[in-house]
């Protein structure tokens, strides 16, 4: 067989972490019969929605002493109703023992509903001083420096860079991935500017923008700069 | 109630210890009794600028070793009352600078002196940090170029964490900048920052300017106090540094280019 159809350069496949939304059931009986029926009665509130849906059965809030299950007829049942169970989570050893005959993958960690989690609110980190060479400056939010930020020194915030006086040394917003933060200055005069790990240094940086109050941001991966002023 | 008074610059070869030396001196001539020390261990010089080093026996590190007192190590200035100089050991290193052996001799001295001045060893490690760790005011001795200016810009933000007073969280140590070896013409021509552009940089008061002078050569290779030579730039410029220091007004008379004789004479009635 002869593979000149293929350009020899083409890349067969890529490997890629990602994220997907899938559906989640916790098991709160172990009662096949209750199970059966609370299922049927749900699908029927909406009847196709669930055809063909992968599944994962979250164990974690069993306790040990609950009896145990036909686990292959449980999956069954899901299989019966539409669903697809692809894999298993959480769980303690008592249970996880039990549906390892089952060779259905098993996820480590406890899926988490994370229903309950608020977005937590970082205060800014406010600076009256002048940040000094040498000197090194982290915020977790918002940074606001009053005064001006000198040649070799460093801030870095894990979300927008406020900088009243002028910006001599290196400012790095965004740290942990925040592609929307953004550094403003009275006076870009900076040695680094990056944003989201995007980066320019003073040699890249547009001249026209030196010593102009002026702001730093992430569009469509790259590093714009835009005066603004009064 | 005494002061300790830090001279320090990160930057070597600034006028450090000509400026320890001028500045106590100046301060003794106006009658204040002062302490000048040498921090600068294993690169003593303070006593050759201040014209005693044939008459050291004991030296700083024996008093925090405890191996001779602190009135055998003191050296009495032959000049002018009030000045005494606390030399540094040439033959150790900074580490002999023990915390809680500075710590006891500067104890000692603020009984005794109503001013201490420091004189830092150059960098930013050890022996410039025991330098400055007990100091209530900092002289920033800076020369008119970039790379002098950002090592004390560095050094003044060291005053702001490295000290007992940020320790302490007691105000912060009153930081003061000199400019020295600063030629007016060299500034007007763009080769040399003005002294406007040092202090945009360096943010902190500028107590005075000492102009680039013979002088001060002279005044080290004689071992004579710049102080001394009245009639010089330089040891003017002390004198005024000095009384702004202690609250007089004077005028910054260096910055601007000094006449020459012939323009005096055509362009001042």
């Amino acid at each position: 067989m002869s593979h000149k159809d293929t350009p020899p350069t083409q890349t067969a496949f890529n490997l890629k972490g990602s994220m997907l939304t899938i559906m989640v059931l916790q098991l709160h009986e172990t009662n096949l019969a209750v199970i059966s029926e609370q299922l049927r009665s749900k699908v029927a509130q909406a009847p196709g929605l669930f055809e063909n849906t992968p599944l994962i059965l979250d164990l974690s809030h069993l306790s040990d002493g609950q009896a145990s299950l036909d686990w292959q007829a449980l999956l069954d049942l899901f299989q019966a109703q539409g669903f697809l169970p692809i894999a298993y989570s959480g769980g303690s050893l008592h249970w996880r023992s039990q549906i390892q005959d089952l060779s259905l993958p098993w996820f480590n960690s406890p899926v988490q509903a994370n229903k309950n989690a608020t977005p937590t609110h970082i205060p800014a980190k406010i600076v009256q001083q002048p940040v000094r060479s040498g000197q090194q400056l982290v915020a977790e939010g918002d940074l606001i420096i009053l005064s001006m930020v000198s040649p070799g020194a460093e801030v870095l915030a894990g979300g927008n860079i406020h900088v009243y006086g002028p910006l001599h040394g290196r400012a790095l917003a965004g740290i942990n991935g925040d592609e929307h933060a953004r550094i403003f200055c009275q006076k870009l005069e900076a040695e680094l500017v990056s944003v989201s790990g995007q980066y320019q240094i003073r040699d890249e940086l547009d001249e026209s923008w030196f010593g102009k109050a002026a702001q730093v941001y992430l569009e469509q991966d790259n590093l714009k700069i835009q005066s603004f002023g009064v | 109630m005494s002061t300790v008074i830090v001279v320090t610059s990160g930057k070597g070869g600034v006028g450090k210890t000509t400026t320890s030396a001028a500045f106590a001196t100046a301060l003794a001539l106006r009658g204040h009794s002062t302490v000048v020390v040498d921090f600068d261990v294993g690169l003593r010089n303070l006593d050759l600028i201040m014209g005693c080093e044939r008459r050291v026996v004991y030296d700083f590190i024996n008093v925090i070793n405890e191996e001779g007192n602190l009135n055998q190590a003191l050296i009495k200035d032959k000049r002018v009352e009030n000045l005494y100089i606390l030399p540094a050991s040439q033959t150790r290193d900074k580490s002999a600078l023990t915390q809680v052996g500075v710590t006891r001799v500067m104890e000692a001295l603020k009984e005794r002196f109503e001013y201490i001045v420091c004189d830092s060893p150059a960098g930013i490690e050890h022996g410039a940090q025991m330098a400055m760790y007990f100091a209530d005011v900092a002289l920033i001795v800076t020369n008119p170029e970039v790379s002098s200016v950002r090592d004390s810009d560095r050094i003044i933000g060291m005053l702001a964490s490295k000290t007992l007073r940020a320790e302490q969280s007691l105000d912060p140590v009153k930081e003061h900048l000199i400019i020295s070896r600063y030629v007016p013409g060299r500034v007007n021509k763009g080769d040399m920052l003005s002294a406007d552009d040092v202090q945009d940089i360096l943010a902190i008061p500028l107590l005075g300017v000492v102009p680039e002078s013979d002088a001060v050569l002279k005044a080290s290779n004689e071992g004579v106090p710049v102080t001394f030579q009245e009639d010089s730039d330089a040891g003017q410029a002390y004198h005024d540094i000095t009384a702004r220091f202690v609250g007089e007004d004077r005028p910054q008379r260096f910055i601007q280019e000094q006449k020459g004789f012939f323009s005096r004479l055509f362009h001042h009635p």
